[in-house]
């Protein structure tokens, strides 16, 4: 996963804001728009929620923009102000999730990996296919939210463990066992359906002809 | 030094990450170079990453920019 520092042009637009030039912020957000909406979305379950929760971000954050300091990602520090607020907001609706309620998932206990001898790799152009895109997304939602969070950060959003460890407010270690578990859930869980999928028309074709 | 499928699933993440000591990844390499299952084990966790990072798997609502954008269209001017 690569990581970039804040490019020059990011820098050079938030100096151009602040000293006046506003509508700069509009083509500043753009490539951030995605992971702010779908990290307030991890935490407020609905399309709604997580929209409003978006934008008072962006518009915090140009509120804010003379506060924010180079040596963090620009991307990084929105997601930080949309997990504050997304919380501020859960909290004042005293919204109790069901989650925080059951026991935390036990981070010790192992996941076992689906076990295939003969997988072969599936080329990017099936997320083409609305099905397989829908069965992505379901296995992530389905991830018990602590680590649904750390593998939306890491492995959809590209944050370094540091940063992800930083915006959630928890030990490096405690991502890297989350992120673990994550992925071994996923690859559980996906392993065999995203082997039937992709096996599906081929089975189909042969059954007419 | 030998170790079990099980124990080198421990460390799937970590190894695609690169982080691994050198030895606990030298024992795991030498383990998936002979072993069919692990290695499928690694590749499909990698595959997965991979498509599930894909931008087209996760997207913004229709219409979300739009509206973003003409909110902070408000803010700007009553900013200035």
């Amino acid at each position: 996963m690569l990581q970039q520092p804040p490019t020059r042009t990011e820098a050079e637009m938030i100096a151009a804001i602040l000293a006046g030039d506003t509508q700069l912020y509009h083509g500043l957000i753009r490539p951030h728009e995605r992971s702010v909406y779908m990290m307030a979305l991890s935490y407020m379950k609905n399309e709604a929620d997580a929209e409003d929760v978006a934008q008072e971000t962006f518009i915090k954050a140009f509120r804010g923009l003379a506060s924010f300091r180079m040596e963090s990602k620009f991307g990084t520090w929105l997601i930080s102000i949309a997990l504050n607020e997304a919380r501020t907001r859960l909290r004042r609706q005293a919204i109790v999730r069901m989650e925080s309620l059951d026991e935390p998932p036990d981070e010790n206990a192992k996941v076992s990996p689906a076990l295939l001898r003969d997988w072969r790799e599936i080329p990017s152009e099936i997320v083409e296919r609305e099905e397989v895109r829908r069965l992505l997304q379901r296995a992530v939602e389905s991830l018990p939210e602590i680590y649904r969070q750390v593998f939306l950060l890491r492995d959809v959003e590209e944050l370094s463990v540091n940063e992800a460890a930083q915006v959630l407010e928890i030990s490096i270690p405690s991502v890297k066992v989350r992120l673990h578990r994550a992925r071994m859930m996923l690859q559980k869980q996906l392993t065999p359906q995203l082997k039937t999928v992709t096996a599906a028309p081929k089975r189909r074709w042969f059954q007419w002809s | 030094m030998v170790i079990e499928c099980k124990h080198v699933w421990d460390h799937i993440s970590e190894y695609l990450d690169g982080t691994l000591t050198a030895d606990v990844r030298e024992t795991v390499q030498k383990h998936l170079d002979q072993c069919e299952i692990c290695s499928a084990v690694l590749d499909a966790t990698r595959n997965i990453i991979i498509l599930t990072a894909d931008d087209r798997v996760f997207e913004l609502p229709v219409g979300f920019s739009e509206r973003l954008h003409a909110r902070l269209d408000s803010e700007l001017r009553s900013d200035t």
